[in-house]
């Protein structure tokens, strides 16, 4: 009968602020793929990094093949046979595929020099073992992703690992990339009795590959089955299906005409990579429009394209009827747009500053208080500050706080205080209430929907579904950089979106893998 | 102009080429490590001081030389441990040293020789320079042997060290590591060795590097100490190893290149050209280079 050859025990992980794994038991068999759905943030990446020595958690105990381990390093996990392959590569760009295999465990020559025809020879050897084509002695720098991919498992194979941990390792491949990554874990499952321990959150690849899958909400492992016995349905459900904590707005429509006019759109990634692709929508004022989608296909670079912080590849975009293409975030402000990031610490706020100069920042040039390009006017501008500062209940000792010692809900009224306050008839919003207190939430959501009272065209963006349903007028889900689907939002339930957002449907009628 | 390229321009040329050089070997080791190092000037000079002191001291070159290794070590790790240790600007900590041992040494010249401007040593007791090389029966080989003949020792020892250095970067264990260190820190960490560590080492070969520099240049070259000697040899040294992108062979024949325009407006001065505008020739070839280096490389990355 299959043996556990990990087991976790009631494994809790507390991070300041945040309980990333919640008494998570679960055990993983030697010889099967276990694949690891959920959310972001629903705490998959801590547990495996608990596993790999990366973190100490803070309760319970965990064994690997029968061992009972206490503050270990990676270097432990390593020797125990534990081999990780990082979502972003952990490979060094200049090196051959060989040397990059070898690094820290070189194959020696006179106890000194490095032995370049042993490292090739244990590179190819591995290679025709595991069915890993690649050529040792190309630079990695100038190969695909998807050999990159190859370089990595096969370094945790040279290591000697035989559990191997793949953290979302299809988010770079190409459908026939990850399918030709499939059938070689596959192998390795069935003839090397490899351990594979897969992190993902595409439904499809779960049920296509695993033999059993663990779903993970808010820390909690809440579902534990057999592959054969679940569908993507069933899971999707699993993954997104949260209570309503907060009652619903009151909503009824009176849509106006269309602020924000986004026409086949493209935009690239950091990568060069399409991120959106031929992506149309608007936003009317008086309307709350909201993205649902996984983290990574797109939604954050739309936001970006739409606001100016990144240029368009194709496409355009009209704020208030005027195109945008080619203008700095700066002038796109000035049509009308204010803008409240996803993070806010990098690009939100200056948390150097204090209190006051970041709720003027936009409005420094204003003529209100200035004259001749200097700050001359203080009692208007002290005004000003003091006004928004107590009507959004920021809590701090005074407008010279630095904004850097505030806690995460406190910096987010900030933001939201400041573009609030810009009084524009369009509003992009990225997740308003990430790491905020429930107090703050309600507090930041009765503005929103104030502002759409108002008449202001709203696009709103987060990670958190029920945000999504109980802000929207209108839900629009993004797969892969595409819309996968519009719903007025009392007409769709939450497990139908997740559905869309996992590219499992669409309302093209096509399936997405 | 058939005369200006004499045995004695490519001697110089030598002469010139050899404490950049030198210095060059040790800061390709802080480049791939990721650091960049513009300490290298005050690491020469303070280099240079210690050979100087030691050999008039102790009456031998080679027990200065070892002198002035060490003193580069120690002025090594007292850069990693701000660099590395406690994370301090490499640009403020690089630039303090390079004040720092301008003003040590001419402290110290003042107040242990009581000379200003320039050491030699005193009449009963010279500064013992490091030896020349004789060829013997060699020097009768057209062209290189009139070059080498009766040169420092270190013009050869140098072509030796660039071989070693090349085998040491791109052959052996610690060389993948301390190129991982400074290009994928992460990377060397999650397969178990510090990079903090490879970083220690690498500054601590740049030091010894650079004092071996200064001894060249001061008991090799000359064989005396004069205040400012090091003459932003160091500079030009982190320009050789940029172009050479920190490969040894390509950063020593960048020091060959500004040892030879070096040697050249020497030359020059014998047609009366005025000796300033002369002495500026290697430097301006060192920004020329510089420029061609990034539009170079910039013209690679819009291709990519």
């Amino acid at each position: 009968m299959q043996e556990p050859v990990v087991r976790f025990e009631h494994i809790s992980m507390q991070f300041p602020g945040v309980l990333a794994n919640d008494d998570v038991s679960l055990e993983v068999r030697k010889g099967e793929i276990f694949a690891l759905v959920g959310e972001n943030g629903a705490g998959k990446s801590t547990l495996m990094n608990v596993l790999y020595g990366i973190h100490t958690p803070t309760g319970g105990s965990l064994t690997i093949k029968g061992k009972k381990m206490q503050h270990f390093s990676p270097k432990n996990a390593i020797d125990l046979g534990v081999g990780m392959v990082h979502q972003h590569f952990m490979l060094v760009p200049s090196f051959t595929v060989a040397e990059n295999i070898v690094l820290s465990r070189e194959p020696r020559r006179g106890g000194l020099l490095y032995d370049r025809k042993a490292a090739r020879q244990k590179t190819e050897a591995l290679s025709r073992e595991y069915g890993l084509k690649v050529d040792p002695d190309a630079v990695v720098r100038e190969i695909g992703v998807g050999l990159q991919q190859r370089v990595e498992i096969l370094k945790t194979l040279y290591r000697g690992a035989d559990i191997l941990i793949l953290d979302e390792p299809t988010a770079v491949l190409t459908p026939q990339e990850t399918e030709e990554l499939f059938d070689i874990l596959r192998r390795m499952v069935r003839e090397k009795g490899m351990t594979v321990i897969l992190i993902t959150h595409k439904l499809g690849e779960v049920v296509s590959v695993s033999d059993r899958v663990g779903v993970m909400r808010q820390g909690r492992l809440v579902s534990l089955e057999e592959t054969k016995n679940v569908t993507e349905r069933s899971l999707a459900a699993k993954m997104v299906g949260r209570n309503v904590l907060h009652d619903p707005f009151l909503k009824e429509s009176q849509a106006g005409e269309v602020r924000i006019r986004a026409e086949k759109l493209s935009v690239l990634d950091n990568r060069g990579l399409p991120a959106v692709k031929e992506l149309s929508l608007e936003v009317r004022a008086g309307e709350v429009v909201g993205i649902a989608a996984v983290e990574g296909n797109g939604q954050s670079e739309l936001i970006e394209a739409i606001t100016g912080m990144r240029p368009m590849s194709g496409g355009n975009v009209e704020i208030c009827g005027t195109s945008i293409r080619g203008m700095s975030p700066g002038r796109i402000r000035r049509l009308g747009l204010a803008h409240v990031p996803e993070d806010r610490l990098s690009t939100g706020v200056n948390p150097q500053g204090t209190i006051s100069e970041n709720l003027i920042m936009g409005k420094h040039r204003s003529r209100e208080f200035t004259r001749l390009g200097f700050h001359v006017n203080k009692g208007a501008l002290e005004r000003y500050v003091g006004k928004i500062f107590s009507r959004f209940d920021v809590r701090a000792a005074g407008l010279d706080t630095t904004v850097g010692s505030l806690s995460g809900g406190n910096v987010q009224k900030v933001v939201i205080a400041r573009e609030f306050s810009f009084d524009t008839p369009v509003l992009v919003i990225s997740q308003p209430t990430r790491g905020v207190d429930i107090g703050a939430i309600e507090f930041i959501h009765q503005h929103i929907m104030d502002k759409r009272a108002q008449g202001c065209a709203i696009l709103l963006c987060s990670a958190d579904l029920d945000e999504v349903f109980r802000l929207s007028d209108r839900i629009v889900t993004m797969y892969e950089g595409r819309i996968t689907g519009s719903f007025p939002a009392e007409k769709i339930t939450k497990e139908e979106i997740g559905y869309y957002m996992t590219g499992a449907r669409s309302e093209e009628g096509t399936s997405h893998g | 102009m058939g005369n200006l390229f004499t045995v004695g321009l490519f001697q110089q040329m030598l002469r010139s080429a050899t404490p950049v050089g030198l210095a060059a070997m040790g800061g390709l080791m802080t480049e791939h490590a990721g650091i960049m190092n513009i300490g290298m000037d005050g690491m020469i000079l303070m280099g240079a001081f210690t050979a100087v002191s030691v050999s008039w001291l102790m009456g031998s070159a080679w027990l200065g030389l070892l002198a002035a290794i060490l003193v580069g070590i120690l002025v090594g790790l007292f850069f990693a441990l701000f660099v590395v240790k406690f994370k301090s600007d490499e640009f403020i900590i690089g630039t303090a040293l390079n004040i720092l041992a301008g003003g040590l040494t001419v402290f110290l010249l003042r107040s242990l020789f009581q000379v200003k401007g320039t050491f030699q040593g005193t009449p009963d007791r010279p500064v013992v320079g490091l030896p020349r090389v004789n060829l013997g029966i060699l020097a009768k080989i057209p062209v290189i042997g009139p070059i080498l003949d009766g040169s420092s020792v270190f013009i050869l020892l140098t072509w030796l060290l660039v071989l070693v250095m090349w085998v040491f970067v791109y052959r052996t264990p610690w060389g993948f590591w301390i190129r991982a260190a400074g290009e994928k820190p992460d990377t060397l960490r999650t397969a178990g060795i510090n990079p903090e560590r490879m970083k220690w080492l690498s500054s601590v070969i740049c030091g010894g590097f650079c004092g071996l520099a200064g001894a060249q240049l001061a008991l090799g070259n000359v064989t005396l100490f004069s205040e400012g000697m090091s003459n932003s040899r160091g500079y030009v040294a982190f320009a050789c190893v940029i172009f050479g992108a920190a490969n040894p062979g390509k950063a020593y024949l960048a020091a060959l290149m500004f040892g030879f325009f070096d040697a050249l407006g020497y030359r020059l001065q014998d047609y009366n050209i005025n000796a300033n505008l002369t002495s500026t020739i290697p430097y301006v070839i060192t920004v020329v280079m510089m420029v061609y280096v990034v539009v170079r490389s910039q013209r690679r990355q819009k291709q990519r």
